[in-house]
């Protein structure tokens, strides 16, 4: 496979050619937050937070669906980013309701830590606090409406780890909602394997194991990357 | 002519509150009313949340009694799980509402009511608080600060943190009070018991100067209502409900919590956002009755602990059957520390509390729970309706500063016809009305699930309505 050579924050590296920019910038130890971003499964780039500059082209590009080019100068700090960054966060918060002093994942979220490092000391935009609802009707998990921020990774998990096809995305725009086979009670799923992936999944508090009280939601995501591994490379590392 | 006095906002206590004193055409009192002008929602808004997470919502209610709904909700969660937790988060849970206790009452004594009396009731407000005490009476003041420390760092040794801890949950308690907790405990345990050994000692002596704050600051017959244990001893976490009458008469015994409404029942005042709950055998407004630390030693039989026991003895000492001023709310305050201190101390050597079997885990069994314990303020109750997954559907919470509601407005009535009589309203004057409040120590942020910080407000007003003097703080 032909190596390419670029040049990220200034640091000459060398990457594999199919590799992305995220992949290639992890690599190297060089950080690029993400939100919608889960090892094991294919990106979508629908979060943008792993937008960077590019040299040569005026648009922003997220770094998990970029693929590295011989030559490429990567920008992933910038005064411009993180002014961005934050502002995709705020919009986050603003878009639904997530009070983390009660959330089930308080303390282990990744919205939340990401708000905490990029300084989101205030939301400038107006709260919407849309009602939504909760669907406890799971023998064995809950999910809040109210704490999801739409990454899909749950519904990638389902499809693409397990193979069960159980969530994906209904609606458009603001109004979009992960929804259980054909919008039914999730205790009614006819397809759910009740294998847990989705909960493991999931980087906010939308998702959890019923019975959960506040801050005690925390995921062992490796294993996911785990089976993949194990599926594909027939590697079953720990 | 007939005038309205307003004091508005009321200061020293947890919560925003005004006073409205009427006047006759004589300038004298005809009337008071103690309103709370805040609004909190808990009830309407916990609807629709699964039921698991009540535990941290409720708590945020209050920032000095949190431990109070904690409990009080995961009681109520235990009841629709349909559980009986293990006997070391049980343990557990005691301990933490002992501390509890212990803080509350030593916030309420030192630095909120103990300017009252040990500076004088009419040295400036300037100078009448915390502050001043720390200048005339430091070494008091600071054990005063040092005993509440002592209760807050037990809730941090069982909850992680002071304040807002989800340690209690539905079916137990999440962990146990580590080593290093109890060798804390231990060491710190005979200072908190000296400051409040000298504390009672120097209320009591207090008392001797202020034989007409005892007869004036809300002495009225009333009924109390609280927990008792099986044997009729003191309780705080569990229990049944008792009520006496004010000739220490036991006219309601051995009440299963989820019964409460056999015995409490709720009425509703157009100009406060505070319900009145009154004993619903005897109705409205004959009913009254109050809770809290002087309803608690008024209707137990002991402290269950020797020191406390002896105290409450000297206490009942004050009242023949019972004991009727609000006055000595703050005396059976201290004595209640005191029990919890002794209480602390013979739980500490227990092996349970270092247990790590602490969680009973079931699924939704009922679709109805009921959890009560007592608050430092008196009992709470949490009833929770919920829908076979678990989610809210209804929700009543029943707090103490609210069952104290009436004898608050007659006591704010008593205390102004004692001291007001024509047209200006003297400072210290105030500060009585107000320091009749302060005795219950109402929190009234908990009791409207209104947003709470220290405010009063007075207000003269005429029979056609008009207000005619005001005062603001």
């Amino acid at each position: 496979m032909a190596a390419k050579t670029l040049t990220i924050d200034g640091q000459m590296i060398s990457a594999e050619e199919n590799q992305t920019v995220l992949q290639a910038a992890r690599d190297h130890d060089i950080p690029i937050p993400t939100l919608c971003h889960l090892e094991g499964v294919a990106d979508v780039g629908a979060c943008r937070l792993c937008l960077v500059e590019i040299a040569g082209t005026p648009k922003l590009l997220p770094a998990c669906v970029t693929r590295v080019a011989e030559g490429m100068v990567v920008t992933t700090n910038s005064e411009r980013l993180r002014n961005y960054r934050r502002m995709i966060l705020e919009l986050l918060f603003a878009e639904r309701n997530h009070p983390c002093a009660v959330c089930v994942s308080n303390g282990h979220c990744e919205l939340q830590a990401l708000a905490m490092n990029h300084g989101m000391d205030h939301v400038r935009f107006e709260y919407r606090h849309p009602r939504l609802e909760l669907d406890l009707s799971h023998r064995l998990f809950g999910m809040d409406h109210n704490r999801c921020i739409l990454c899909s990774r749950c519904v990638r998990v389902c499809w693409t780890i397990e193979g069960a096809g159980t969530k994906s995305v209904a609606g458009r725009g603001a109004a979009s909602r992960i929804v259980t086979d054909l919008n039914q009670p999730w205790g009614e799923s006819t397809t759910c394997t009740a294998c847990g992936k989705c909960v493991q999944s999931c980087p906010t508090g939308a998702l959890f194991y019923k019975g959960a009280t506040v801050g005690e939601m925390q995921r062992d995501r490796d294993k996911l990357e785990y089976i993949v591994t194990a599926r594909e490379k027939q590697q079953w590392i720990v | 002519m007939a005038r309205r006095i307003l004091i508005d906002p009321v200061t020293r206590i947890e919560g925003h509150a005004k006073i409205t004193i009427h006047l006759d055409d004589t300038g004298n009192v005809s009337d008071a009313r103690f309103h709370v002008v805040e609004f909190r929602g808990f009830e309407k808004f916990c609807e629709g949340r699964p039921m698991w997470e009540m535990p941290s919502i409720t708590p945020r209610i209050c920032g000095i009694c949190p431990v109070s709904h904690l409990l009080a909700s995961a009681k109520a969660c235990d009841a629709i799980l349909a559980v009986r937790i293990p006997a070391a988060a049980e343990q557990l849970r005691r301990l933490m509402n002992l501390a509890q206790i212990v803080q509350s009452h030593a916030l309420s004594f030192f630095h909120l009511s103990a300017p009252d009396f040990l500076l004088g009731w009419d040295t400036p407000p300037a100078t009448r608080n915390l502050f001043g005490l720390l200048q005339t009476h430091p070494d008091l003041a600071r054990s005063g600060i040092r005993l509440r420390q002592f209760g807050q760092e037990i809730i941090g040794w069982l909850g992680g943190r002071k304040i807002h801890p989800a340690w209690a949950v539905p079916g137990g308690v999440r962990e146990p009070l580590p080593e290093e907790g109890r060798r804390h405990i231990l060491q710190n345990l005979p200072e908190a018991l000296d400051t409040t050994r000298q504390a009672i000692t120097l209320f009591r002596d207090a008392l001797r100067t202020h034989e007409r704050e005892m007869q004036v600051f809300g002495k009225f017959p009333s009924l109390f209502l609280g927990l008792a244990n099986d044997s009729g001893a003191w309780e705080h976490y569990d229990g049944f409900l008792r009520v006496v009458d004010a000739g220490g008469n036991v006219i309601a015994d051995r009440i299963r919590v989820d019964r409460y409404r056999d015995v409490i029942a709720e009425a509703v005042q157009p100009d406060s956002y505070l319900k009145s709950p009154y004993y619903r055998p005897m109705g409205f407004p004959q009913g009254i009755y109050r809770v809290g630390p002087l309803a608690r030693l008024n209707l137990c039989k002991t402290m269950g602990t020797p020191l406390a026991t002896q105290e409450l003895e000297r206490f009942r000492d004050y009242g023949p059957g019972t004991v009727t001023s609000s006055f000595l709310y703050h005396y059976a305050r201290l004595i209640e520390i005191l029990a919890c201190l002794e209480h602390i101390q013979t739980m500490i050597p227990h092996p349970d509390l270092l247990s790590h079997h602490l969680r009973a885990d079931a699924g939704i069994n009922k679709l109805e729970g009921v959890g009560a314990s007592e608050a430092p303020r008196g009992t709470l109750f949490h009833h929770y309706h919920v829908d076979q997954n678990g989610l809210i559907q209804k929700v009543n919470l029943i707090i103490a500063t609210g069952q104290n509601n009436l004898a608050m407005n007659r006591t704010v009535a008593q205390i102004a016809r004692h001291y007001i009589q024509g047209n200006t309203i003297p400072e210290p004057m105030i500060n009585r009305v107000e320091a009749g409040i302060r005795a219950y120590d109402p929190c009234l942020s908990c009791s409207t699930h209104a947003d709470g910080s220290l405010a009063l407000q007075i207000a003269l007003v005429a029979p056609d309505g008009t207000v005619l003097d005001q005062i603001h703080r």
